[in-house]
């Protein structure tokens, strides 16, 4: 299979979260993660979900990939309510959370072998594709902890991307990885995006990162969790990190995420 | 091969030590024969069949209960790991029995089930059986919760999710936790096997036993030579391979 024969997309699906709230208690404590959150998210869109820790921002992703359940609200996926984990969304986290036991390339079929209506050849070839589409298929015999960072995410994103997913949960998955291979994969992961438009949701607290990223940044605030403020990024794509445009819009969403005046208001929604 | 030759000198230093000792009449040769008569009796006694037999024996008792007590064990801990009932109650005893030395359980395996086979079985079987629920247990708690957040997300869920990734994540303490069993069942063995006959085969620890009684020294330490070879090889054979399988995968190697 090349990498021309893409393996039968999936059509991007639209998200839509409509008035949800999350409590939970910590410590004795109680936080209000998420108060009456509403979110529309279109089919193939990429949105960046930004604000500091505690804003709820993480527990929304988790809500959305079925892990948590929601107090009060609703989701749905191409207006079908969530109700748990489903393969039309598949999650990356900020560490790989890949198996140690298995291989890349096991790793990479972990999901796909819970896939029906697949023939074992059929799970090979796909997980072929996306290992080289992530430029790792010279890796798929290498073990876990052979990898570096980088590499890892990669094969998670792999992971994810296997199973043909319609939407595509990031959870601040290269927080840790170091500039240059982050800057990397910016690139990698916009190109995969265009290629294959998956609708993304992806959590970061780095507001250049989003910016980079998304078609829309939301601006979440903590205590109670809730979306301050949504901006559209209107830039060209492939987008690079380190232009001016870039960090001009970087700049005033983290105006606005300390509560200053922002000093350009024409790309606020 | 310069380090073989360096280990091998080494033993064959150790030896002449303790045969100069014995010629020298450092210790009453009842007390202490020299290396040559140990040699003597086990050439003797692997010739004759004894020796042969009696492993056998010994090993047949350690595996047969040593086995069971795994199998019993694994599904057991991971009972206790999903199930808080099951921690509170089976965990519970299970904790408080493997303080227990499990040659404590020899009387009671006598009057229950005589001087027979079963009496072993039942001493090596608790030997193994808690520890390895508790190793089992404790393997599944250490599992990093992103692994079956992970697997959900990608569709596991149940017995699937149990078997494909909670079992294998905890490998790791599996493996010591089987490590620790076989140390417990194969001490508790030999300690019952010194503590009874039983007519059905004699083990290496009635060997032991035997020669205490007729004051043969080369015997008792010529058995418990034997041993601890057995323990030696038991630990490369049966462990060493998947210590270095783990090491290698998780990248925990030195």
């Amino acid at each position: 299979m090349s990498l021309q024969t893409n393996p039968r997309n999936e059509a991007p699906a639209k998200l839509s979260v409509q008035g949800v709230s999350k409590r939970y208690r910590t410590g004795g404590r109680e936080v209000h993660a998420l108060d009456n959150v509403s979110l529309e998210i279109g089919e193939g869109e990429f949105i960046c979900l930004v604000g500091p820790s505690g804003c709820g921002k993480s527990t929304l992703l988790n809500i959305i990939a079925g892990l948590e359940v929601v107090d009060d609200g609703r989701l749905l996926t191409a207006g079908v309510p969530i109700t748990g984990p489903g393969r039309d969304r598949m999650v990356m986290f900020q560490d790989a959370a890949l198996f140690p036991w298995l291989d890349v390339m096991d790793n990479v079929l972990f999901g796909l072998k819970l896939k029906p209506g697949l023939s074992n050849t059929e799970r090979i070839e796909v997980a072929q594709f996306y290992l080289q589409l992530v430029g790792l298929e010279n890796f798929t015999k290498s073990y876990i902890h052979e990898l570096s960072g980088g590499m890892k995410q990669r094969v998670a994103l792999a992971r994810a991307l296997a199973p043909n997913p319609r939407v595509l949960l990031m959870d601040e998955p290269f927080a840790a990885l170091d500039a240059l291979t982050r800057e990397q994969l910016y690139g990698d992961l916009q190109q995969i995006w265009q290629q294959h438009r998956k609708t993304i949701v992806f959590v970061t607290h780095n507001v250049r990162e989003a910016v980079c990223l998304g078609d829309r940044v939301a601006l979440f605030s903590p205590n109670p969790g809730r979306i301050r403020e949504q901006f559209k990024i209107r830039l060209p794509r492939p987008r690079d990190i380190s232009s001016i445009e870039l960090a001009r819009y970087a700049i005033d969403i983290t105006a606005a995420l300390k509560g200053e005046p922002r000093t350009a208001e024409e790309y606020a929604i | 091969m310069k380090h073989l030759l360096r280990v091998g000198l080494f033993f064959l230093l150790a030896l002449m030590g303790w045969q100069a000792l014995y010629l020298a009449k450092f210790w009453s040769p009842v007390l202490v024969p020299s290396p040559v008569s140990v040699g003597r009796y086990l050439y003797e006694a692997a010739i004759e069949g004894t020796l042969g037999d009696a492993t056998l024996v010994t090993m047949r008792r350690l595996l047969l209960g040593y086995g069971f007590g795994i199998v019993l064990g694994l599904p057991l801990g991971l009972l206790t790991a999903r199930f808080r009932i099951a921690k509170d109650t089976l965990g519970l005893v299970a904790l408080g029995l493997q303080t227990l030395p499990s040659v404590c359980w020899v009387p009671l395996a006598l009057l229950w089930f005589g001087q027979s086979e079963t009496a072993m079985f039942f001493v090596v079987v608790m030997g193994t059986l808690w520890s390895m629920i508790i190793a089992t247990d404790n393997g599944v708690r250490n599992v990093p919760p992103i692994y079956a957040r992970a697997a959900r997300t990608m569709g596991s869920s149940g017995l699937q999710l149990w078997l494909r990734v909670m079992l294998p994540a905890s490998l790791p303490y599996i493996v010591s936790g089987m490590k620790q069993g076989w140390a417990f069942a194969w001490r508790s063995l030999m300690a019952a096997e010194i503590y009874v006959t039983i007519l059905s085969g004699f083990g290496l620890g009635n060997l032991l036993h035997y020669g205490r009684e007729l004051n043969a020294m080369d015997q008792v330490i010529g058995i418990m030579f034997v041993i601890i070879v057995i323990g030696l090889v038991a630990d490369k054979i049966l462990f060493s391979p998947g210590e270095k399988y783990l090491h290698r995968r998780w990248g925990t190697a030195k």
